[in-house]
């Protein structure tokens, strides 16, 4: 969770208004725009997506966690091999781990041998990927904190005590 | 047949309750945006509801020690001396109760003789002066004023105490008004306690939920008042457990065993899920209730800010999930008020008086509520005031 108060509550909802965020924080509308262009400015805000039930979008894109285990090199470490992977447009994510493996890739795919193609065309011929272990996605629960159900608290009365 | 003949004339004497009145107003009606209620409108963090659901299915549904599990009575015992700064024995001062609602009524009826006088102020939450009265004794409110941030003024006090006062009832943070009583009348009100001999029960249950720099201070911890104080204190606000039915009570051990023998024939022990609820409440909860009252604190100054600026006389509360606008001005009883701001625009606020008179002239707005209803709240308050 971010310290800052403007940053936690963005991280919730980007799509709050600047008099929103104003008259939660008892800031100006003013303030609140030129801290937002201040974070944008600064690279501490790096975008605004949208989190969307792929379900109910109708999305039918496949989703692949891939363990990728590379051979690090003198000077840059992983860095600039994970770099390179991170910047084809099918990688969704990557990140450094530690244990048995180095990267967790998450490609993103029209189909399987879509997913497939990558990871054998693309991603297992680098030089200094030692081998790669491919888990396709089956469902998922919760993702980047939203809860894929509902919870509707139920049953609190209109008036009590 | 005759039941009124029937009913025991100290229950029917009871009145009946405002906020049940307004409640069965509210019942029913479509869309209405409530600001009437009285809890938290986050449900219990997971955590704590996973780890009931685990002890379910362990199996862990018997009867516990009347007093409450001790492991949970150790962890109420450091966190009360780590938050109130006073030390109670986890083996004989702490008593488990079924919310703090049963800890007033046991405190009551191990403390009472019939005709002893009790003194709260108001006002206050609406079960004081009926819990009072079906233990025996005799309630003597105290107006507090918006004038004194509702606070109670010990000269005020000092006016209510007769040779038959036996016990002072405080709430602070209070519901309704979200007042807290600064230190310095907490040590005149405790010098009083001493001088006339009285028992504080000091319901403590909003006292997580402050939001200005002041640290919270109970009456418990001040010299010389551990030994004639009742603190009671519970689960249901801070950390939203208000269906767990959980609360305790911390005394010298003579009261405790006062109120366990009560208790142990009335209610026997604590639901035991509740009790393991609260266990992981305390030891992993900090970081749930800090995040809900982050979250208040913001509805707070939002609220509070939009009826100042309606031209709404309202203070600040210090403590709770409510704000006390004052309402006089537009010639209306709270009732009034309150029966057509629900007809005209369909928002439920509780009418001031359902607190006890002094309440009068006020209503109480709850931003327990989520922010989104909270602005339309406001929105169509500002209306409704501009069509007064």
């Amino acid at each position: 969770m971010p310290i800052n108060p403007l940053l936690a509550l963005l991280a919730q909802k980007a799509r709050y208004s600047h008099q929103e965020l104003a008259d939660l924080l008892s800031l100006t509308e003013a303030d609140v725009a030129l801290r937002i262009a201040e974070f944008e400015a600064n690279g501490t805000i790096l975008g605004y997506q949208t989190e969307i039930d792929p379900d109910l979008s109708g999305n039918t894109d496949v989703s692949a966690f891939i363990e990728v285990k590379l051979t690090p090199e003198r000077g840059g470490g992983f860095d600039r091999l994970a770099m390179r992977i991170a910047k084809f447009d099918q990688v969704e994510s990557c990140y450094l781990i530690s244990g048995g493996y180095d990267l967790n890739v998450v490609v993103v795919g029209a189909d399987l041998r879509e997913v497939a193609r990558f990871v054998s065309e693309k991603l297992s011929t680098i030089n200094g990927v030692v081998s790669t272990a491919t888990h396709f996605k089956l469902k998922t629960y919760k993702q980047n904190s939203f809860t894929y159900e509902v919870e509707e608290p139920e049953g609190r009365l209109s008036v009590s005590p | 047949m005759d039941y009124s003949k029937k009913i025991s004339s100290q229950v029917a004497n009871v009145p009946r309750s405002g906020i049940r009145d307004f409640f069965e107003l509210v019942q029913g009606r479509e869309d209405v945006i409530s600001l009437g209620v009285g809890e938290p409108d986050f449900a219990t963090p997971w955590h704590i509801r996973e780890a009931a659901i685990y002890s379910l299915e362990k199996g862990q549904t018997s009867y516990t020690s009347n007093l409450g599990l001790i492991k949970l009575r150790k962890l109420i015992s450091s966190y009360v001396a780590d938050f109130f700064h006073v030390d109670y024995s986890a083996q004989s001062e702490i008593l488990v109760s079924v919310g703090v609602s049963e800890g007033i009524d046991l405190a009551l009826r191990a403390l009472l003789n019939p005709g002893d006088e009790v003194i709260y102020h108001e006002p206050c939450y609406v079960s004081y002066s009926p819990s009072i009265v079906m233990a025996h004794g005799v309630a003597v409110p105290v107006a507090t004023h918006k004038e004194d941030g509702f606070s109670l003024k010990a000269a005020a006090l000092e006016k209510a105490i007769t040779p038959r006062s036996r016990v002072l009832m405080l709430n602070f943070p209070t519901n309704p008004t979200g007042a807290l009583a600064p230190r310095a009348d907490l040590e005149e009100i405790a010098a009083l306690c001493i001088k006339h001999d009285l028992i504080v029960l000091t319901d403590e249950i909003y006292s997580e939920l402050i939001y200005g720099d002041t640290p919270h201070t109970s009456i418990a911890s001040l010299p010389g008042m551990k030994d004639r104080c009742v603190l009671l204190h519970g689960f249901s606000k801070a950390f939203a457990m208000t269906g767990f039915r959980l609360g305790y009570a911390c005394a010298p051990a003579p009261i405790i065993d006062a109120m366990m023998k009560i208790h142990q024939y009335s209610m026997l022990c604590a639901p035991m899920t509740s009790q393991v609820a609260a266990i992981e409440a305390l030891e992993n909860g900090a970081k749930s209730v800090e995040k809900m009252k982050n979250a208040y604190h913001q509805r707070r100054d939002y609220m509070v800010r939009r009826l100042q600026q309606m031209g709404i006389d309202c203070h600040s509360p210090g403590g709770a999930f409510y704000v006390f606008p004052d309402i006089r001005k537009f010639g209306l009883t709270s009732k009034q008020f309150a029966l057509r701001l629900l007809e005209e625009t369909c928002v439920a606020a509780v009418p001031g008086d359902a607190f006890g008179a002094s309440g009068e002239g006020f209503l109480r707005c709850c931003y327990a509520t989520g922010m989104d209803q909270i602005v339309e709240a406001m929105n169509r308050i500002e209306k409704f005031i501009k069509s007064l």
